[in-house]
């Protein structure tokens, strides 16, 4: 697992104006990586891409690319190339010319570049598209040569500013695999930005969830789904319960108006933490069953399962239920006490949580 | 059955809108522009093809080889193609450093450089021939400091001189949208790809800014190829411009049908000037006006 | 990404700038001087200003001036927004021969359009205010079109149906949504029609009446024969209070472009 680092970004610190975008950022990106920088608008994942990409200038801090110290490398220098949020396809050159930009510049001979495009194409799926205008392709077809125009210049490193989000459900979910396809055949390093937390969990090898200007969990997209490290991860990524509780002592907390048996230990005695409880994960049954009892305030059918509230002791659970249950139906709730996620509370105001915006 | 559907979906489309559907609302200004656009131009069409006598006939177009005529339309050609390449030459750098960086002061400064256009085009002119006169200012200048004096009025230098600094906001203009237009992702794409400032220049602003330098090529040189009173002024009565032949054919000679033809061999050119700009111009995606 | 100017950018933008501003800067100075010739600095005066207002030549012609400017840009707005209207409701073909006879005043050579319209008053009608007048709004409704007709395009016209299916006339839909989408448009179009009358010479030169001038003509006039300095005066004037009408209107759009950014 352990990869050789290819990029090092060294306290790095950026400020736009008043605000304080980056703060003494410290990341690695391994060799041959898919990393996804998460988080809401506003978190500083762009800027890292920015910085990596030579766009923008940090403040403080040192990038450090293959050994090498590129922090003021303007990007035209730089082996990484970047895929951009609004495609950026050159309006006055076709495909081909495109395509070819990157390669004249670098004085490749005419064969090289014919084949190369060629190849580029092949990859992208559009092969025959060489003299289209970008005007007269689709959203998901200039995205593609986009990254054609991007990988025939043979990167060591892809980055990708939200390259789909511009897309429809269908097509961003097909270009999630070529996505993931195209690293496996190219063997480069992909940085991608997003907001979008099931794209991430998709795609990466690696999260990186960030807000306001912090990295908040580096992990394998199962580790921030299932350990998130704290309430701001837990809340971003996926759909879940999230309580503010007392440690009583170890193995027992309390939240919801009710103590429940869980695993966490150390914690210490009546200390404050946040707990979180996963829909999946929590079980319904007859009243009186389950640790409490509830009633059902609000059923939605979503294909695969019911999203059904329930209201007890004035809290309000979350709960996926592949049974549809009357509104008003006294249920009783269950959670296996692993199922329970307990995490600190943030102690000072850097770590506090801000509101995700989507 | 959907594709029904569909095909009602569509038509549905195509009736939508957004204001009430009166298309008599448009009536006074068909009127309007058939009085006062059309029929004056059939008259000019009518006279320019006509003698004196209401015969059809070409002299009045003819007359163009006349050597008077001809010299005239001579030193429009060179004030034209002169003025509008001077406008390009100054305004381009212009308008590419105000569009880099776009902030409120790079539109501020484009607010200052329109401004001497609201005023007057005669008091702008008089203004530069009181710089430029044999007693202007110019010349009081070198009388100070002991250096020969200028003849600068009523020459040809001082037409150009006139014609660039009335135009040159209107070169300045277009040249600034077109490149404020351009994306600057697009700017950042081309670094990303290895492109230095000078590639950049030359393979991506270059290209993209040429609608706007179209639209302000045929703003200065429409104008100034039909220049009449900056010739009166400045050029004094020695240089004859297209324009002045022609005022003087309707004010002074009274021949309506000569000046009328003269008038249909300017419109000529302007008519070829806009065709060859279309054809630089063949994406089609640029503006004529603005 | 805000990159500083650097010097030799800023020398360019100045050496423009003087070469834009010297000569109006001469005509003001000049406004001030005590003495009638060109080149010789005479002392401070103010007379020229006083004398200007007691000129019923300029004051005549300033008149005509504002007059036909206001009532050539309110008619050419009210005519060229009925127009978009109209044409909006159009089938392509016929507003496609409409679109392409308006452009024709605005590519047209202004000498040619002026000639073209003395013709048609001399043979129909005479020459006075109101053909300057008709030949003024012939000038400017294709302008005013040219910036309302692409707001009228880009409405929202899931709004202006909403309105209809809320209960609205659609008359009263026309006034309350679709007048206020497109208003910016209208006032730009008022603006243009106002600043291309104000500063228009050819046309007004071909269709104006005997014995009528506006300050344009008049300038003409009178510099085949010598500037008054009073004229001095009165384009310095004129500058600066165009200049502060600029500003203001500099002001009122910052204000209103920046909630949006």
């Amino acid at each position: 697992m352990a990869k050789r680092a290819l990029i090092e970004l060294i306290d790095i610190s950026k400020k736009y104006e008043d605000t304080l975008v980056l703060d003494e950022l410290n990341l690695t990106i391994g060799e041959n990586e898919f990393v996804t920088l998460l988080g809401p608008s506003g978190c500083g994942k762009t800027t890292t891409l920015r910085i990596l990409g030579g766009f923008t200038s940090p403040d403080t801090g040192k990038v450090i690319f293959d050994g090498k110290d590129i922090t003021n490398l303007p990007p035209n220098k730089r082996h990484i190339n970047t895929v951009f949020q609004k495609y950026s396809l050159f309006p006055h050159m076709n495909v081909e010319e495109n395509i070819a930009f990157g390669l004249k510049i670098s004085g490749k001979s005419q064969d090289y570049i014919k084949d190369k495009i060629k190849y580029a194409l092949k990859l992208v799926n559009l092969d025959g598209y060489e003299k289209r205008r970008p005007s007269q392709l689709s959203g998901g077809q200039q995205q593609r040569i986009a990254i054609a125009r991007a990988i025939v210049n043979e990167p060591r490193v892809l980055l990708l500013d939200e390259p789909l989000g511009a897309l429809d459900l269908k097509l961003r979910q097909n270009m999630q695999y070529e996505l993931i396809r195209l690293k496996n055949e190219l063997g480069i390093t992909f940085v991608y930005v997003t907001h979008d937390q099931e794209e991430a969990l998709t795609m990466s090898d690696i999260i990186v969830v960030m807000n306001q200007g912090y990295i908040q969990q580096i992990g394998t997209p199962e580790d921030v789904y299932n350990e998130p490290e704290n309430a701001f991860v837990a809340d971003f990524i996926g759909d879940n319960n999230l309580f503010s509780g007392t440690m009583i002592h170890d193995e027992l907390v309390e939240f919801a108006g009710a103590r429940f048996a869980c695993v966490d230990k150390d914690f210490g005695r009546m200390r404050p933490v946040d707990v979180i409880i996963r829909p999946e994960d929590i079980v319904m049954g007859e009243p009186g069953e389950g640790q409490i009892d509830g009633v059902i305030t609000d059923v939605v059918f979503k294909g695969t399962h019911f999203e059904i509230d329930v209201t007890s002791n004035g809290f309000v659970w979350l709960v996926y239920s592949p049974k549809r249950y009357a509104m008003g139906t006294q249920v009783s709730l269950r959670v296996t006490p692993f199922n329970i996620q307990i995490m600190n509370k943030p102690e000072s105001d850097d770590e506090k949580v801000a509101e995700p915006d989507e | 059955m959907s594709n029904l559907f569909a095909r009602r979906e569509q038509s549905r489309s195509v009736e939508r809108h957004n204001s009430p559907r009166h298309p008599w609302l448009a009536g006074p200004y068909i009127f309007w522009a058939a009085g006062f656009i059309v029929l004056p131009l059939v008259l000019v069409f009518y006279y320019g093809l006509s003698g004196p006598d209401g015969t059809f006939t070409l002299a009045n177009l003819a007359a163009i080889a006349q050597p008077i005529f001809r010299n005239a339309l001579g030193q429009s050609l060179l004030i034209s193609f002169g003025t509008t390449a001077i406008c390009l030459v100054l305004a381009y750098p212009l308008a590419y450093i105000l569009s880099k960086n776009r902030s409120r002061s790079g539109a501020f400064i484009i607010i200052l450089i329109v401004l001497p256009m609201w005023i007057n085009f005669l008091l702008r002119i008089l203004a530069v021939q009181m710089l430029i006169a044999n007693n202007g200012i110019i010349n009081m200048i070198l009388g100070h400091l002991g250096l020969a004096q200028m003849r600068l009025i009523n020459t040809r230098a001082a037409i150009f001189l006139g014609t660039a600094y009335d135009y040159f906001p209107f070169m300045v203009l277009p040249i600034y949208n077109a490149m404020c237009k351009i994306d600057h992702d697009i700017i950042e794409a081309a670094h990303d790809l290895g492109a230095n400032a000078l590639t950049t220049f030359r393979r991506i602003i270059v290209p993209l800014s040429l609608p706007g330098v179209i639209s302000g090529i045929i703003m200065v040189f429409i104008p100034s190829i039909s220049e009449f009173a900056i010739a009166d002024i400045l050029g004094g009565s020695r240089i004859l411009l297209f324009g002045n032949v022609i005022e003087q054919e309707f004010n002074m000679s009274n021949d309506w049908h000569t000046g009328s033809g003269l008038s249909l061999i300017l419109m000529v050119f302007i008519i070829i000037s806009m065709i060859v700009m279309h054809r630089v111009d063949k994406d089609g995606e640029g503006q004529i006006i603005w | 990404m805000v990159e500083k100017r650097s010097v030799i950018e800023k020398v360019y933008i100045g050496v423009i700038f003087v070469l834009l501003y010297v000569p109006l800067g001469v005509l003001a100075v000049w406004s001030f001087n005590n003495s009638i010739s060109r080149s010789v600095w005479g002392g401070f005066t103010l007379h020229w200003y006083a004398d200007l207002f007691r000129n019923a030549e300029i004051m005549s012609a300033l008149a005509t001036t504002a007059k036909l400017t206001v009532s050539a840009a309110l008619i050419a707005t009210l005519l060229g927004t009925l127009a978009c209207i109209g044409m909006a409701a159009m089938g392509k073909k016929l507003q496609l021969v409409l679109t392409t006879t308006t452009n024709i005043p605005m590519l047209n050579a202004d000498i040619v359009t002026g000639i073209a319209l003395m013709l048609l008053f001399m043979r129909f009608m005479r020459l006075g205010f109101s053909s300057m007048l008709i030949a003024h709004v012939t000038l400017a409704v294709p302008y005013v079109i040219l910036n309302v007709m692409p707001k009228l395009k880009t409405t929202n016209h899931a709004v202006y149906e909403a309105a209809l299916d809320l209960g609205a006339t659609p008359f009263y839909a026309f006034i309350h949504i679709t007048l206020p989408e497109i208003f910016p448009g209208i006032l730009s179009g008022f603006l243009m029609a106002f600043t291309l009358s104000l500063d228009d010479f050819v046309i007004t030169y071909f269709t104006k009446g005997p014995g009528i001038n506006t300050i344009s003509t008049m300038i003409y006039q009178q510099m085949r024969r010598g500037i008054n300095p009073q004229m001095y005066a009165l384009s310095t004037l004129l500058f600066v209070i165009i200049l502060i009408i600029l500003l203001a209107v500099n002001r009122v759009s910052a204000r209103q472009d920046d909630p949006r950014r």
